[in-house]
């Protein structure tokens, strides 16, 4: 009998939820004005549940590492928001949503999770346009809707391609209603750095205060981890420069398990790196997947001579073209997953076809749109034997419209004018399915400690379709969060406020005080960032977009290698009681150097391939499937739970079976 | 490429501060300016000396976090972009680099190149929402049917990423592009019209407290915007403002 127990409700999957909000223990309204939670992190999911959990009447106090809450990296999302609503009339429901999603994240996701996911979703479009968010609406007044990769309806939601700014701004003007109030007590420019156990349950947080350097003590009936994921591993992703682990990372080290560290996904459509001094990638949105037609040159001769710069790919015919996601896969072309698209970008470059001087881009053309907006527009306007230059303009105009910002952003970064000439694009680590382990609650291992959104590893499985992370946020925020917490915070009516003079908040507080005063003096030889790099370049070679066994064990001892010469050799500049981000740096790289080593360690124990985790030993060997990644149900179809024992090569694997009584598992076809 | 940076050196709020001159060489002009800036902080580490403290997150211009006052242009040269979209290619070799904080008495400076900008954030404390709970009873979302021009406009306006350029640009630190972006958001959908009168009220109240100066009409903001919001965001507030002050 494993130790994970996920706490799924008993009944028929359509019936759990309600089922459950039915019959879980309340706290009245008086008594939620004794009760604490602390909150770290402020994104669509931290920044919801904060808002939410202040208005039913907890105070709150909320965590983040930037000058102020609508900064968490949220914002960067672009593309859009997944909802069940059907307002396109074409399919749509609360099933196929759930059915995607699962199929989507290849079998690896929990069931009742995620149908509950589904299930909320159309309510937080209702939420969100109640507080104004300005989504995009078509000509009637009614909301627009577009479609992403993986699913064959229109059901996401946008806001031109801000769709997370727009989202996390709502969450944040529900926040601002609440500091108002004095419901939230919001700490800007702190981080997290160890979570305070007292008798099993979480109690309070240890936090550095990044202006003044302070060590703070804040204690909590409750503790909720909404930090995000731990892309940043790579070094180089579309993180923000901040993103970071150490809050999943230090409750793991108190007894969090940390599950399925090997699910990343890398994003198909990313601006190229340009050379050794990248500091991060930029995303262009998967909604471009619905105009643009990704290619490269048939002929290597092509190929060739792009890179020379002595032809231009609006030069290449038409039948020169390899529009090699629709060759290969016809039923759902350039909208297939992303985990798809990006193992098939990365082998039409390994086989030499890449289009920029690295080798490693690909073609994302919005010609054929272009033409296609422009006849429509010149039939609308009533124009008749319309110029080619004119359908060209009318055809720009739409695609402005539509994708104008993330044209002006490829723009700026590249210095090509994507309307004239196709954009080059490659892939990068943009999102982490794999996180803290949490029952069905969303709780984790450890009693009253809570973990949300990205952070957590619930409910895309090994691979998270677009537009489902704003999704995931906000439902666990808003609408899964409150009620799950309420029904553990019942329990805490008599226990009073947590005294931090205690000496578990003392221990937890000497051994953060250690660390900050080891990096002080240590006065090494090498920058964080130049170990950082390291740990990137080991992560993305052999821990990237393909894997094998081989790699992955060299992975786990060059990152301990790395590791070891960080703790010897690393040069943290100026003192600890000052604004100091060299030492911010420090702490979460030594984090991040732990966890590769799991991420790695979980990847060669995994000997299947899934979603976006592709083990070169196993894949289809023929039939019409061949060469596609090949998933192993019978002895894979589980989380992989890890548990810290000290070092992360010892840590112990907790194995939670999956069940799937409502979708029959198959391999995914998007032939 | 070679540099000179010339740039704002601050240990603390009580700091005098001072510039200092600093070189940069082989500079990539595909490198942004903040990887520039990395470079120079690369260097300074390795010499034994305090790299610069300065405020960025995303790096894709839309956190708000980056500042930087750059030639004497918030976020320096280019248009419609924030520092950390500002690439190397629009200096030449040799150029001398000034780089100095956001200015403004409600934007006090922590170190360096970082400054305090929760002003902003308590403006927004004031009035800067919607009262609805988050308890997802809502009506259906359809059931709100709004012009889409005016749902257009409103995005246009809550494109706002908050990082101060208006305010740094301004000659009177006025917040008004800032507050006129948030207030317009709101006023131009009809869930943000019931609050309208006691929204805008509160938000300049709380924009004058800070400290900010008044509106001159020189656009020098909407220029300098990373986001091209519109100056016709402040007409509007002060139509808001007005009315609300007529209606009492």
């Amino acid at each position: 009998m494993s130790v994970l127990d996920s706490k799924v409700p008993k009944g028929p999957l359509k019936d759990k939820w309600t089922d459950y909000k039915n019959h879980i223990d309340l706290v009245n309204p008086a008594n939620k004005r004794n009760i604490d939670v602390i909150i770290v992190g402020t994104g669509l999911a931290g920044g919801s549940a904060a808002a939410t959990l202040a208005e039913l009447g907890y105070n709150v106090k909320a965590f983040c590492y930037q000058d102020s809450p609508r900064r968490a990296h949220s914002i960067a999302a672009q593309g859009g928001i997944n909802a069940a609503k059907n307002y396109q009339g074409d399919g749509d429901s609360i099933y196929r949503l759930f059915y995607d999603t699962v199929k989507g994240g290849d079998y690896r996701s929990r069931e009742a999770n995620v149908y509950r996911l589904a299930e909320v979703s159309a309510n937080i479009i209702d939420q969100c346009v109640a507080q104004g968010v300005p989504f995009a609406r078509d000509y009637g007044g009614q909301l627009d809707n577009r479609s992403f990769g993986g699913v064959l309806v229109s059901r996401t939601f946008y806001a031109k391609g801000q769709t997370g700014q727009q989202l996390l701004l709502g969450a944040y003007s529900a926040m601002n209603r609440q500091i108002a109030r004095g419901k939230i007590q919001m700490f800007n420019r702190h981080e997290m750095l160890d979570v305070v156990k007292v008798n099993g349950k979480a109690r309070g947080i240890i936090a550095r205060n990044l202006v003044t350097g302070e060590i703070e003590r804040h204690s909590a009936h409750a503790v909720v981890i909404a930090s995000g994921g731990y892309g940043n591993v790579y070094f180089l992703s579309t993180n923000a420069m901040g993103s970071n682990a150490t809050a999943a990372w230090k409750i793991h080290k108190k007894g969090a398990f940390f599950a399925n560290p090997c699910y990343t996904q890398i994003h198909p459509t990313c601006i190229p790196r340009s050379g050794d001094y990248q500091s991060k990638l930029t995303l262009m949105s998967e909604s471009l997947r619905n105009d643009g037609r990704i290619w490269v040159p048939k002929k290597m001769e092509d190929v060739l001579a792009i890179r020379e710069g002595k032809l231009k790919p609006t030069q290449i015919a038409e039948e020169d073209r390899d529009y090699y996601l629709e060759r290969r896969y016809p039923a759902f072309g350039n909208l297939v997953p992303r985990d798809v698209a990006s193992r098939a970008a990365k082998e039409r470059c390994d086989a030499g076809y890449g289009v920029n001087a690295t080798g490693e881009a690909v073609y994302l053309d919005f010609k054929s749109a272009i033409e296609r907006y422009g006849n429509e527009q010149a039939k609308l306007h009533g124009l008749n034997n319309p110029s080619k230059e004119k359908i060209t303009e009318l055809g720009e105009g739409i695609v402005r419209a539509k994708y104008g910002n993330l044209f002006q952003m490829y723009e700026k970064i590249v210095d090509q004018d994507p309307y004239k000439t196709p954009m080059m694009i490659y892939p990068a680590t943009h999102y982490t399915m794999g996180g803290v382990w949490v029952d069905y609650n969303l709780m984790t291992t450890v009693e009253g400690l809570y973990c949300i959104g990205e952070a957590n590893f619930s409910d895309h499985g090994a691979n998270r379709l677009g537009a489902s992370a704003l999704m995931q946020g906000l439902a666990d925020g808003y609408f899964v969060l409150p009620y799950t917490i309420g029904d553990y915070l019942s329990n805490e009516i008599r226990t009073g406020a947590i005294p931090t003079d205690t000496p578990e908040f003392e221990e937890a507080e000497k051994a953060v005080t250690d660390q900050i005063n080891f990096f002080i003096n240590n006065k090494g030889s090498h920058s964080v960032d130049y170990f950082h790099k390291k740990l990137g370049k080991i992560m993305w070679d052999k821990c990237g977009m393909s894997r094998n066994a081989a790699g992955l064990k060299e992975a786990m001892s060059e990152i301990k290698a790395v590791r070891e010469e960080f703790y010897k050799e690393v040069n943290v500049p100026g003192s600890a009681n000052e604004m100091n981000p060299e030492l911010e740096k420090a702490g979460r790289v030594a984090d991040f150097l732990e966890l590769g080593e799991l991420f790695a360690k979980d990847a060669l124990m995994r000997e299947e391939s899934c979603g976006g985790h592709f083990r070169e030993e196993s894949v289809e060997l023929d039939g019409e499937q061949k060469g596609e990644a090949k998933r192993n149900d019978a002895e894979f179809a589980y989380v992989s739970a890890w548990e810290y024992k000290g070092e992360p090569a010892d840590a112990v694997l907790h194995k939670e079976q999956l069940e799937f009584k409502d979708i029959e598992l198959k391999q995914r076809s998007y032939k | 490429m070679n540099l000179t940076l010339k740039i704002w050196r601050q240990k603390g709020p009580q700091d005098k501060g001072k510039m200092v001159d600093y070189k940069v060489t082989e500079i990539s002009e595909h490198m942004s300016f903040l990887e520039m800036m990395d470079v120079l902080n690369e260097q300074l580490i390795n010499q034994g000396e305090e790299p610069v403290a300065f405020d960025h997150d995303c790096r894709e211009g839309i956190c708000g976090m980056c500042s930087m006052y750059i030639n004497g242009e918030a976020h320096g040269p280019d248009r419609g972009v924030t520092t950390c979209q500002l690439h190397m290619r629009m200096f030449k070799d040799g150029d001398t680099i000034t780089i100095e904080p956001f200015r403004a008495k409600a934007f006090p400076v922590i170190k360096d190149l970082v400054v305090d900008r929760s002003s902003f954030d308590r403006i927004q404390h004031a009035g800067g929402f919607i009262s609805v709970n988050t308890s997802g009873n809502t009506q259906d979302a359809n059931a709100i049917l709004i012009d889409k021009h005016a749902a257009d406009e409103a995005m246009d306006a809550a494109t706002c990423i908050g990082c101060g350029a208006c305010v740094a640009s301004c000659k009177n630190s006025s917040a008004m592009l800032f507050v006129g972006a948030k207030v317009s958001q709101y006023a131009l959908l009809p869930q943000g019209r019931v609050e309208a009168t006691d929204r805008v009220q509160n938000m300049v109240a709380q924009m004058d407290l800070e400290g900010f100066g008044n509106c001159t009409n020189t656009g020098a903001c909407e220029v300098e915007c990373p986001k091209g919001i519109s100056l016709e965001n402040i007409a509007r507030m002060n139509r808001e403002f007005f009315s609300a002050k007529i209606k009492g």
